[in-house]
């Protein structure tokens, strides 16, 4: 290998050799997998019972009557099913995942080792709290950690995922709104923010407004303050933004938000370009959720689980959903509706059935404790780090818009200006990289940006991988330059299916399998 | 630190690349009075991996599991056995340190399991669509909610009162902010039918109805026929979404789908996903087809790639945050891939067969602990009809009953008083379930424990 991975003599995929066709659709280890309803079988079973002891039904006459229509597997049969299917997905344990704003790290497997031991994996939510205090004396540990982490006064433990931790923090500060009898009901939110941002804020009921960005990449403060007013209930800002950027006016922001009588939310979704350099807390802030599956490492697991633990200032907590966790002389115990009059009287309710997402809260504490409060600090410096190295190797031969504003944090964010007149576009672009063996980088997000790539390598990221995909971005801009476009076009080649049709996807929904119309006839 | 590739030469080297002079210079439009000058205070430096371990596993020794003893909790989270195969699909890396499948060309394999994952729960269920997964049933029972006004564009639900009480607190929360007018039942323990409001419910239907939302089996185990409530919600222009928080009832009980549901919701937590302490689950999520771009949440559909191969894609994501941003018919964007691909996977191994048999062997076990229990002097069986989950009436409180039976050994059931603390004639009730982990012995020392505490 050269100093940019390139293989330093021609190996077996040589470009341009025939693929020969073969009878089974398969290439080596690129196999082919056919769905489970056509492999599997209805009378077959990966799973051996006990007999079913005689007893009377008592199910009162509504025992099922149609057949289900579930194949099963032997258990053999099931294992190669889903690992053949395995080997058709990129993962971060195979290579670099630059995902903007997705913070895709190294999945450390301490933290699978822990969640599943049978203390924490095998107690019910509604034991009596006498036996389950190692679980809440987990839960409590956490708690500490983010609060300490982000310098601010509560949190709410149970949100599921990112954006139900938004839709927590906006209903407390309805919540807080409503207690003092304000009926405010705009949301100022950035044109640069996730779309779960407008989503929540309508969900709650208000009125979102949007704020444009300025020549930097930033909140446009000027455009900001000048909205502010009586009917403005909160600002919903990333910090940093999802340009890959601080916003150096936060706590001016906050403060002039908070003069004007509203509450400052901060999405906390790129928290890992500051842990334990910046406390959230210092800047103003009243409530942000905290992505456990970003910037604690907890596995994406291909869309979840997540787990959004949400902290609020000393303003919203006491509107804080139900349940946590609470101490006392020893002694810990969930804050619940029955015990809440006495300990929180003002919470603004429940977002789940039990206690949130304990398999990730141990993850998440394995892995805090794991850096602990230097280490985490090093995970943030050496995101950003990562990030600027990207940015700097780059800016000469694709277009940065905001390079030269100063440095960004943890990830570094490109326009397609690059690509003009070249036929190329930034899918094109993302599709080629794919066949280099990467997963691309966020492609169309953020929307302030034309033709956006967000790129995010994370800290888990050696310079070797780093300089590789350098050399593969650099390679995919001179090909498009000089005149590859057509090529880039078609890719992916190399991945196990080419590019697919979305539009006929939307356009003629399939959802669920259906037996080939012959086998249907056949069966009436 | 174990996590992190950078040497410090690699560091240097690399600030040099860039043009800084040190790692503060990439931090400067961090304002000065909120930059920290070193590690925060209060907190652990970093650990070996052995001492994280020591430390979590004397955290983990202190709670009481559930595969300790006899075990009898349900009410929404069941304890089951999953077979070895299945955790071991779900901790490949390539399922669990993938991403949401937004590249669908290397993604192929998450997003053909989801589409079994629909497939499996359309049929399971007896729907034409479902979702990829929610986060679990509560949040899915209150997304149901929505979609219904959304279809109906009326904004009164009515919500039986053999609904699992979180899951209506959770609706409660959030419909004080959405308008949606809800109208929740009181919960009644009639004898041989707890829970069940069906003449209330039908009562109650009207011409600003939404939706009726009603759980089967109920929170007391009861199970009814939901066929007289869907024609009558129809018959007003109502739908009727069914709860189900024990999913392994489907391979044995008359399926909501069959019965005239138009939106089910599930706790998908039974097959393939373990206890946790409440999280994370699985929400199921199904309806009808023509209801389909009202559903919340991500779709798998399938499609051809460009030479005509048969493939999979995230699909009608207009209906979507990402896209539609305020108009989205959910803020939802994670969801419990991994616990749906734990779902799917068991399944796959069950089968219908195994599925049936799993069913069938659950019923067993719960009709032989109730009569069991209700052959103990004072003890009263409220269920007729049930599958695997059923309430007696102790002649004690049943709250100070189970923490007596716990310090036994014996993880007895779930008290009423312990999910409704306000209801006073809740007070001696309590909630059983037994599946296949439930021996025979389990059962027996469950009585006798139930005994002793009454003779207490």
């Amino acid at each position: 290998m050269t100093r940019e991975g390139r293989p330093t003599s021609p190996g077996g995929a040589a470009p341009g050799r025939p693929h020969a066709p073969t009878f089974t659709g398969n290439r080596a280890l690129a196999l082919e997998e056919p769905l489970l309803f056509e492999a599997g079988r209805l009378e077959t079973s990966g799973v051996d019972f006990e007999a079913v002891p005689a007893h009377e039904s008592r199910l009162g006459g509504l025992a099922r009557k149609a057949p289900i229509g579930l194949p099963g597997l032997a258990e053999g049969e099931c294992v190669r099913h889903f690992t053949r299917l395995s080997r058709q997905n990129y993962a971060i344990d195979m290579g670099l995942f630059p995902l903007g704003s997705c913070t895709m790290k190294h999945n450390p497997r301490l933290n699978e080792k822990m969640a599943r031991l049978p203390g924490f994996a095998d107690i019910h939510p509604l034991q009596p709290q006498d036996t389950v205090q190692g679980a809440l004396e987990l839960m409590h540990r956490l708690q500490d950690w983010l609060l300490k982490l982000t310098g601010m006064a509560a949190v709410a433990m149970s949100p599921k995922a990112g954006a139900h931790g938004e839709l927590c923090g906006m209903l407390a500060i309805r919540a807080a709104l409503d207690a003092r009898g304000d009926a405010r009901k705009v949301v100022l939110v950035p044109e640069s923010a996730h779309g779960t941002n407008p989503a929540t804020a309508a969900f709650c009921g208000f009125a979102v407004e949007s704020i444009p960005a300025n020549i930097r990449g930033r909140v446009d403060l000027e455009a900001l303050l000048a909205r502010l007013g009586p009917d403005v209930a909160a600002v919903m800002i990333t910090n940093p933004n999802t340009c890959g950027l601080f916003e150096p006016d936060m706590k001016a922001i906050a403060d002039a938000v908070h003069a004007a009588g509203g509450f400052v939310y901060c999405d906390g979704a790129n928290f890992n370009a500051i842990v334990g350099r910046v406390r959230p807390g210092d800047l103003g802030i009243d409530a942000m959720h905290i992505n456990l599956h970003k910037t604690f490492s907890t596995p994406h697991g291909g869309g979840g689980p997540g787990s959004g633990p949400v902290v609020f200032s000393a303003a919203l907590a006491p509107f804080a959903p139900l349940p946590f966790v609470e101490e006392e002389a020893g002694h810990l115990f969930l804050v619940e509706e029955e015990n809440a009059a006495a300990h929180h009287a003002s919470a603004f309710g429940r977002m789940v059935a039990f206690h949130g997402q304990m398999g990730m809260f141990v993850r998440a504490l394995a892995y805090m404790m794991s850096h602990g409060a230097d280490g985490l600090r090093q995970v943030a410096e050496d995101a950003v780090l990562n990030a600027n190295y990207v940015l700097r190797r780059l800016e000469d031969v694709l277009s940065a818009p905001y390079a030269a504003t100063g440095p960004c944090m943890h990830e570094a964010l490109f326009s397609d200006a690059f690509l003009d007149g070249t036929g190329a576009t930034t899918l094109d672009f993302a599709k080629a990289l794919i066949d280099e063996g990467f997963h691309p980088m966020t492609v169309y997000f953020p929307l302030v940006v034309h033709g956006a790539m967000l790129v995010e390598p994370t800290e888990t990221e050696s310079r070797a991988r780093l300089d590789q995909f350098v050399g593969a971005m650099r390679a995919l801009a001179a090909r498009a330059r000089e005149g590859g476009a057509g090529a880039m076009k078609a890719a992916p080649i190399h991945a196990p299916r080419a590019r697919l049709d979305e539009t006929r996807a939307a356009r003629t929904p399939i959802l669920v399998w259906q037996p080939p119309a012959a086998d249907r006839l056949a069966a009436e | 630190m174990r996590y992190l590739p950078l040497t410090d030469e690699d560091r240097a080297e690399m600030l040099a690349a860039i043009g800084a002079a040190s790692i503060d210079d990439l931090f400067v439009d961090v304002p000065e009075e909120a930059r920290l000058s070193g590690p925060i205070a209060g907190l652990p430096l970093h650990m070996p991996e052995l001492q994280v371990e020591r430390e979590l596993a004397r955290m983990a020794a202190r709670n009481m599991t559930a595969g300790a003893g006899p075990f009898f909790l349900g009410c929404g989270a069941y304890k089951h056995h999953v077979p070895a195969t299945v955790d071991h699909i779900i901790q490949r890396g390539e399922f669990l340190t993938s991403y949401t499948p937004y590249q669908p060309e290397i993604a192929q394999g998450t997003l053909q399991y989801l589409f079994e994952f629909q497939t499996q729960v359309a049929r399971l269920t007896a729907m034409e669509v479902a979702n990829a997964s929610m986060y679990d049933g509560s949040t899915a029972c209150v997304e149901a909610i929505f979609m219904a006004r959304r279809i109906t564009r009326r904004a009164k639900t009515i919500l039986s009162g053999g609904l699992h009480p979180h899951y209506l607190k959770v609706a409660q929360t959030l419909c004080r902010f959405t308008g949606d007018r809800l109208v929740a039942l009181e919960p009644r323990l009639a004898p041989g039918r707890p829970g069940d409001d069906l003449a209330a419910m039908l009562d109650a239907i009207d011409e600003e109805t939404s939706a009726v939302v009603v759980q089967n089996p109920n929170l007391f185990g009861h199970i009814a026929d939901l066929s007289e409530l869907a024609a009558r919600a129809h018959a007003k222009g109502a739908l009727l979404i069914a709860v189900v928080t024990e999913v392994v009832s489907l391979g044995a009980l008359e399926p909501p789908g069959a019965m005239g549901a138009d939106i089910l919701v599930a706790e998908g937590q039974s097959i393939g996903n373990g206890l946790n302490f409440g999280g994370p689950y699985l929400g199921l999520f199904a309806t009808r087809e023509r209801f389909v771009r009202q559903m919340p949440g991500r779709l798998a559909g399938e499609t051809v790639d460009a030479e005509g191969r048969r493939g999979f894609v995230l699909t009608l994501s207009t209906r979507e945050q990402h896209i539609r941003r305020e108009k989205a018919t959910s803020n939802i964007c994670t969801n419990s891939g991994l616990c749906a691909l734990a779902f799917a996977a068991h399944m796959a191994l069950l089968g219908e067969r195994g599925l049936r048999q799993l069913a069938q062997l659950n019923h067993a076990r719960a009709t032989h602990a109730a009569s069991r229990l209700a052959a103990i002097p004072g003890v009263s069986l409220l269920n007729g009809p049930f599958f695997n989950e059923f309430t007696v009436m102790l002649p004690v409180d049943s709250r100070p009953a189970v923490r007596a039976m716990a310090e036994m050994g014996v993880l007895g059931g779930v008290s009423l008083a312990r999910l409704w603390p306000e209801r006073p004639d809740f007070a001696h009730g309590l909630v059983v379930a037994a599946t296949e982990c439930t021996t025979p012995h389990d059962i027996d020392l469950l009585a006798r424990a139930i005994s002793e505490v009454i003779a207490q």
